[in-house]
């Protein structure tokens, strides 16, 4: 159904060359391993966190293939304004959704494409509050992560300047940081919503800072505020992985596999992983690697574990302690939204340009552990109206003269830290995929403690929008971004991965991606998924020279 | 029942923006595909396809359109194709089990209710019937395989509205600029707007929803 998917229908990187993400119809040249290479690197995924480190490790010198199973678009060719056409960057293969809060897939949480979910996020680029790095030890409740504040803070400062994030001079939470790279956009009328109401009710706002450009940067231009940027930025204004890492990677010798599903991560007899036994061009190969980094996000990465069963590892890689796909976290993603009196249009400009992070930094006053931050929102019309009709079941006329007042809603919604419980999981299925490969069983449910976290943040969003003037109000509840599932840590005892990003099970077999989250903290994971994957470039440059690799 | 829709702007219509910068070659060729290539009927039976088109009209109605948006051919299309969301329920089954199962149950619901099929009934009774799966007040043997709720808004009510407002003239009667590439946005500010976006000229709706 969609039409322009040349690019989902063979693969586009091979030839010796790969598209040219800024030239319609462009190539620039790719290097090529054969499978019976031995490369440094298998990586399997090119989103936030195997993009990212593709490129670092392939301009430190190291051999790197990188799969992924969506398709390499050219933004200017192969993207239109429309919500519908773009579904094409979504992970639409079933997975199966299970527990009291059984969460839709797809649109909202998954990407299949050169550059993973980064080619569709919107961009909001927040940093962990510094506490969360050592939440157990300083705020008590969930498990301290194995790397501390200051250093993510350095790497949250190299993420910033390589997407040359748009942010404000100074932002009103947490400790100083330097200022961001380029000025901050134009705060559109729905973010001015929040900006009002923070002010009524005595709290901070700040512009959200944003991966999208506010200056022209080489060949990609600014943002010109078209509003599809949850749909994919057809302009190249958006500094996703695609557009970003990805050019990196090729330049510095990396090799990217489109349309190549990795089915399992292979191991000899030793234990050790050999290579990747993988789906392209309608048949399975064998990519032999020295290490392979599993990079697939929360989901796909725990699935691809646990297919990866051999004798020696009879419950899947790296799963001794039964932990992979345990933990699972989704942000609670609750909305109030309102009628304004003022015409607010809120289809312009990136979707969430005003943040309040009052209740991730403030600890007084709550009734559960853990924080949230929220956004001004902007939703295109089919988005809108099914979160309308499947929140509140309106239908008939009522949601058709409900939709008529799209341009004068304007819309508050969290990004709530969920607790990390083993309950919440991804398990294989016994129905398989078109592939033969076992589909995904994901089962979410909410603490009491999440419960209480989604209804305070209902409460305070709707006393804010009443302040800012909205009335006639209507909630919706969602779930955003996954993570957890692998997480990392100090002791092969309570965790899948160690501090550097390598499992304990297998050393040669590594993890770079959302799924290592021990806690979900209340901000959007991009950015950390970035910082973390910056700082395992690091720890294997490190231990690569010490010959520990 | 009379139903009067109400737009805010009963003369704006985003099809007028094809040929100016808000438009490009990409956009106009899916828009073009949605306008003129409406597939025919594929996957369901006639009737269930009877019943369909009754549902669409009630999820939607469109009283005042000559030609209405079409709804049930896109539907069929994504079952008949297999266009997947992602999303499988682990207490429905697969998509299109699970929509001819729903179907069929309407119209037992419908016949049990008020002795016939369910897209002969009068709207009030429609009406009556889906509320009541909503609720999970089905009463018909069908409903005990499949949760009505999750059935009514989790596959009924996202696909007929994001079917719907995919569509140009759904854009129009709300207000949406619509595509947007090359040319964006200038004026982002409250109560403006560039020359190129709808000029709203009925506020009434407005006014009735805030009072």
């Amino acid at each position: 159904m969609n039409v322009l998917a040349d690019a989902e229908e063979r693969p586009r990187a091979s030839g010796g060359q790969a598209p040219d993400v800024f030239r319609s119809g462009g190539w620039v040249p790719m290097r090529e391993f054969a499978d019976e290479e031995m490369v440094d690197f298998a990586i399997v995924g090119t989103g936030a966190g195997g993009g990212t480190l593709a490129a670092r490790l392939a301009e430190m010198g190291f051999s790197v293939v990188a799969f992924d199973a969506g398709a390499f678009w050219r933004p200017l060719d192969d993207f239109a304004s429309d919500e519908t056409e773009q579904d094409k960057l979504y992970w639409l293969d079933e997975r199966i959704s299970a527990g009291d809060a059984s969460q839709e897939f797809g649109s909202n949480n998954s990407g299949r494409s050169v550059g993973g979910s980064t080619v569709h996020f919107q961009m909001v680029a927040l940093r962990f509050r510094p506490e969360w790095f050592a939440v157990r030890t300083k705020l008590g409740y969930g498990r301290d992560w194995p790397v501390g504040a200051d250093e993510m803070w350095r790497y949250y400062a190299k993420v910033e300047d390589a997407l040359k994030i748009a942010g404000p001079v100074r932002y009103p939470w947490g400790p100083h940081r330097g200022r961001y790279p380029y000025r901050a956009h134009e705060v559109n009328a729905a973010g001015l919503v929040l900006a009002k109401g923070a002010e009524a009710l005595g709290v901070a706002w700040a512009p959200t800072p944003l991966a999208t450009l506010s200056a022209p940067r080489g060949k990609a231009p600014p943002c010109v505020y078209r509003g599809f940027c949850k749909v994919g930025c057809a302009t190249n204004a958006k500094q996703s992985v695609l557009t970003t890492f990805i050019p990196r990677a090729l330049a510095a010798g990396a090799e990217i596999r489109d349309l190549a599903m990795v089915g399992r991560v292979e191991t000899g007899p030793d234990g050790l992983a050999t290579g990747v036994l993988y789906h392209r061009g309608g048949v399975w190969r064998r990519q032999r690697a020295r290490n392979v980094v599993v990079a697939g996000y929360a989901i796909e990465t725990p699935r691809l574990l646990l297919n990866s069963a051999s004798p020696r590892h009879p419950d899947g890689l790296a799963n001794s302690t039964g932990l992979v796909g345990k933990c699972f976290m989704a942000h609670s993603n609750h909305a109030v939204w309102g009628i304004m009196e003022e015409e607010i249009r809120w289809y312009k400009g990136p979707p969430s340009m005003a943040v309040c992070e009052h209740w991730n930094y403030v600890d007084e006053g709550k009734d559960f552990h853990g924080g949230y931050a929220f956004m001004s929102q902007g939703p295109l019309p089919a988005d809108h109206a099914r979160a309308l009709a499947s929140n509140t079941g309106l239908f008939g006329m009522a949601l058709r003269q409900r939709m008529a007042l799209y341009n004068h809603m304007a819309g508050l919604k969290i990004v709530g830290e969920t607790e990390p419980r083993e309950d919440n999981r991804v398990e294989l299925a016994d129905e398989k995929d078109a592939l033969g490969l076992p589909r995904a069983r994901i089962t979410f449910s909410y603490s009491d403690n999440d419960k209480r976290l989604f209804q305070h943040s209902l409460r305070f969003m709707r006393q804010m929008l009443e302040a800012a003037g909205a009335r006639d109000f209507t909630e919706t509840a969602s779930t955003a971004h996954l993570m957890g599932g692998c997480r990392f840590g100090t002791s092969p005892r309570d965790s899948v991965v160690g501090p550097d990003g390598r499992t304990w099970d297998i050393p040669n077999l590594w993890v770079c991606d959302g799924s290592l989250f021990p806690t979900s903290g209340g901000v959007n994971p991009s950015l950390t998924i970035m910082a973390l994957a910056l700082r395992t470039a690091d720890r294997i440059q490190a231990l690569a020279q010490r010959g520990e690799l | 029942m009379v139903e009067r829709f109400r737009s805010l702007y009963p003369h704006y219509d985003v099809l007028a923006k094809r040929n100016t910068p808000s438009w490009n070659d990409q956009t106009r060729a899916v828009i073009d595909v949605r306008l003129g290539a409406v597939p025919p009927r594929r996957f369901f039976t006639e009737a269930e396809w009877t019943t369909l088109v009754a549902l669409c009209d009630r999820v939607i109605p469109q009283p005042e359109r000559a030609e209405p948006v079409p709804i049930t051919p896109w539907i069929d299309a994504r079952l008949q194709e297999g266009h997947g969301s992602g999303t499988r329920f682990a207490d429905l089954p697969p998509g299109p089990e699970a929509w001819r199962h729903g179907l069929a149950a309407i119209d037992a619901e419908a016949i049990l209710r008020f002795g016939q099929r369910f897209h002969r009934l009068a709207a009030a009774e429609q009406d009556l019937i889906l509320t009541a799966i909503d609720a999970g007040k089905g009463r018909a043997e069908a409903w005990s395989s499949l949760p009505g709720r999750k059935f009514f808004r989790h596959l009924v009510l996202i696909t007929v509205a994001e079917i719907y407002y995919a569509h140009p003239a759904a854009w129009s009667e709300i207000g949406f600029g619509g595509p947007a590439s090359p040319r964006g946005y200038l004026r982002l500010g409250m109560d403006r707007h560039d020359p190129w976006e709808a000029a709203e000229e009925d506020r009434g709706p407005v006014d009735e929803a805030r009072r």
